[in-house]
C-alpha cells in the first residue's frame, strides 16, 4: 500500500476535487491519499466525488478550519 | 440532468464532464462569505452525477479558457459572457475527451430558443460545426427539432423517444423532471457564470484597463468575486473585506499585496493593488478607516504592511460623501 499526501489548502471548490481526481489517476487500487484542505465545501464535494467514482473516504476531520480527508483508492 | 436521464433510459452508458473555467458561481463565494455558510455548499454537477449514478470528470480548463474570454470570435453577450464561443470550446473539449476515452457521442441539455446567444436555431449548428463534433453532438431535449445526428442514424438511440422542446419556457422540462421522479434540481442555466454578471464584468474590464492588457490569473478571477472594490486613483485599487468570511479569505493574499488594517478600532482587511505615493497612502488609510467601526471617530490608527515592513497612519476617516461614487468599481 502506497500512501500519498496532497496539499489543497487555500484552494476553493472544485479545485481540491480536481487535484484529488488528478492525483488518484496516478495511484492504484488499495493506495491511500491524505488531502488537506481549507474550503469547507470539500466536506461534501470530496466524499461525493469518491462515492460516484468508486473510492472510499476513510476519515474526514475538521481541525480549526483545516480539513484532512483520507481516501482509499478503489477501482 | 434530463438529457442524461433520457439517454440512460435508452440503455446507453453515460459519463459526465464538468468544465471548470474559474468563473463558475457555485461553491466559491458560498465558501467565502460567512452569511452564506448556513447554505448547503453542494457542487451541483457532483450532486447530479450522484443522483443519476454516473461517473463525473471535472476538468480544469482555466488556462485554455483565457483565449475564449479574451478573443471571442462571436463576441460577447450583454456583459463579458462569450456564450457561443464558450459552448463551442466546451463541446470541442468534450469531443477531444470522447476520442481519448473511446466514447461514441456527446449529449448536452441544450434547447432551441432557450438562451439568446448559444441556443438559437441558427447558432446550434455553429456549435456542432466549429467544435468538430458535427453529427456526434446530440441534444436529446430538442432533437426532434433538429436534423438527425449520427447516434440516431446508427440506431444507438431511438429518435422517437427523444424530445421536441423549444423556447424559453421551462414547463416541459419541469414536467419531464416529474415524470423521471426528480424532486430537486439545480437552478436553470444563466445564473451560473460570473461573466453574465454586470458588476463582475465591470471589475474585470477595470482590471484589464489598469493593466493595459487583457490578461488574468485564477487569483484575479477569485479576488474579483470578493469584497468591495474601490479605485480612488487610476494607479491603485483597494479590495475591502465586507465581513469576517471575506476577511479570512483575503488573509491568504496578505503576503502578495500591500495591506491596510485599522488598529484602534475593529475593521476590515484591505488589499491594495498598485504603487502608492506617500499622499496615496494617507488617502488609502482614510478610506480604510471609513469602512471600519471607527468611521465616526475623530481619529483612527491604520497600519499598512508591505513586504513585512509596517507603517502607521493616524487619520480622520473620510465621510460617506467623500467616497466618490466613481471610485466604486
Amino acid at each position: 500500500m502506497n500512501k500519498q499526501f496532497l496539499d489543497a489548502r487555500r484552494l476553493l471548490c472544485p479545485m481540491p476535487v480536481i487535484r484529488v481526481q488528478d492525483k488518484i489517476k496516478t495511484m492504484t487500487l488499495g493506495d491511500q491519499l491524505e488531502v488537506v484542505c481549507t474550503d469547507p465545501g470539500v466536506m461534501q464535494d470530496i466524499p461525493a466525488w469518491c462515492r460516484i467514482n468508486g473510492h472510499q473516504v476513510l476519515s474526514a476531520n475538521n481541525n480549526a478550519g483545516e480539513i484532512t480527508i483520507n481516501i482509499l483508492v478503489g477501482d | 440532468m434530463l438529457a442524461t436521464k433520457a439517454i440512460m433510459e435508452q440503455g446507453v452508458h453515460v459519463e459526465g464532464i464538468n468544465f471548470f473555467t474559474g468563473f463558475c458561481v457555485e461553491g466559491h463565494t458560498h465558501a467565502i462569505r460567512k452569511k452564506d455558510k448556513a447554505k448547503p455548499k453542494r457542487n451541483n454537477s457532483l450532486w447530479v452525477a450522484e443522483q443519476l449514478g454516473i461517473k463525473l470528470h471535472i476538468i480544469d480548463v482555466i488556462e485554455e479558457y483565457k483565449n475564449v474570454l479574451i478573443n471571442p470570435q462571436h463576441g460577447y453577450g450583454a456583459n463579458l459572457n462569450p456564450c457561443l464561443d464558450c459552448k463551442v470550446f466546451m463541446v470541442q473539449k468534450a469531443q477531444q475527451w470522447i476520442e481519448e476515452n473511446d466514447f461514441d457521442f456527446i449529449i448536452t441539455g441544450e434547447v432551441i430558443g432557450q438562451r439568446p446567444m448559444s441556443q438559437r436555431k441558427d447558432t446550434m449548428p455553429v456549435i456542432a460545426r466549429e467544435s468538430g463534433a458535427n453529427e456526434r453532438l446530440l441534444r436529446p431535449l430538442c432533437a426532434k427539432n433538429l436534423p438527425e445526428t449520427l447516434p440516431e442514424k446508427e440506431g444507438w438511440v431511438n429518435r422517437e423517444e427523444l424530445y421536441d422542446f423549444s423556447g424559453r419556457t421551462r414547463k416541459p422540462q419541469i414536467a419531464l423532471a416529474e415524470q423521471f421522479g426528480f424532486t430537486d434540481y439545480a437552478q436553470p442555466a444563466g445564473g451560473c457564470c460570473f461573466l453574465t454578471d454586470k458588476s463582475y464584468s465591470d471589475k474585470l474590464v477595470d482590471l484589464w484597463t489598469a493593466r493595459g492588457k487583457k490578461e488574468y490569473e485564477l487569483d484575479d478571477v477569485m479576488l474579483l468575486k470578493v469584497g468591495r472594490h474601490l479605485r480612488p486613483k487610476a494607479h491603485f485599487k483597494m479590495i475591502i473585506a465586507r465581513e469576517e468570511g471575506e476577511n479570512n479569505f483575503l488573509q491568504g493574499y496578505k503576503n502578495v499585496f500591500q495591506t491596510m488594517t485599522t488598529v484602534s478600532h475593529p475593521g476590515p482587511l484591505v488589499l491594495i493593488d498598485g504603487t502608492l505615493s506617500e499622499q496615496d497612502c494617507w488617502l488609502a488609510a482614510q478610506i480604510t478607516a471609513r469602512y471600519s467601526q471607527g468611521r465616526e471617530a475623530e481619529q483612527v490608527e491604520v497600519k499598512m504592511t508591505q513586504q513585512g515592513e509596517e507603517k502607521s497612519f493616524l487619520v480622520t476617516p473620510l465621510s460617506s460623501d467623500e467616497i466618490a461614487k466613481e471610485w466604486h468599481i
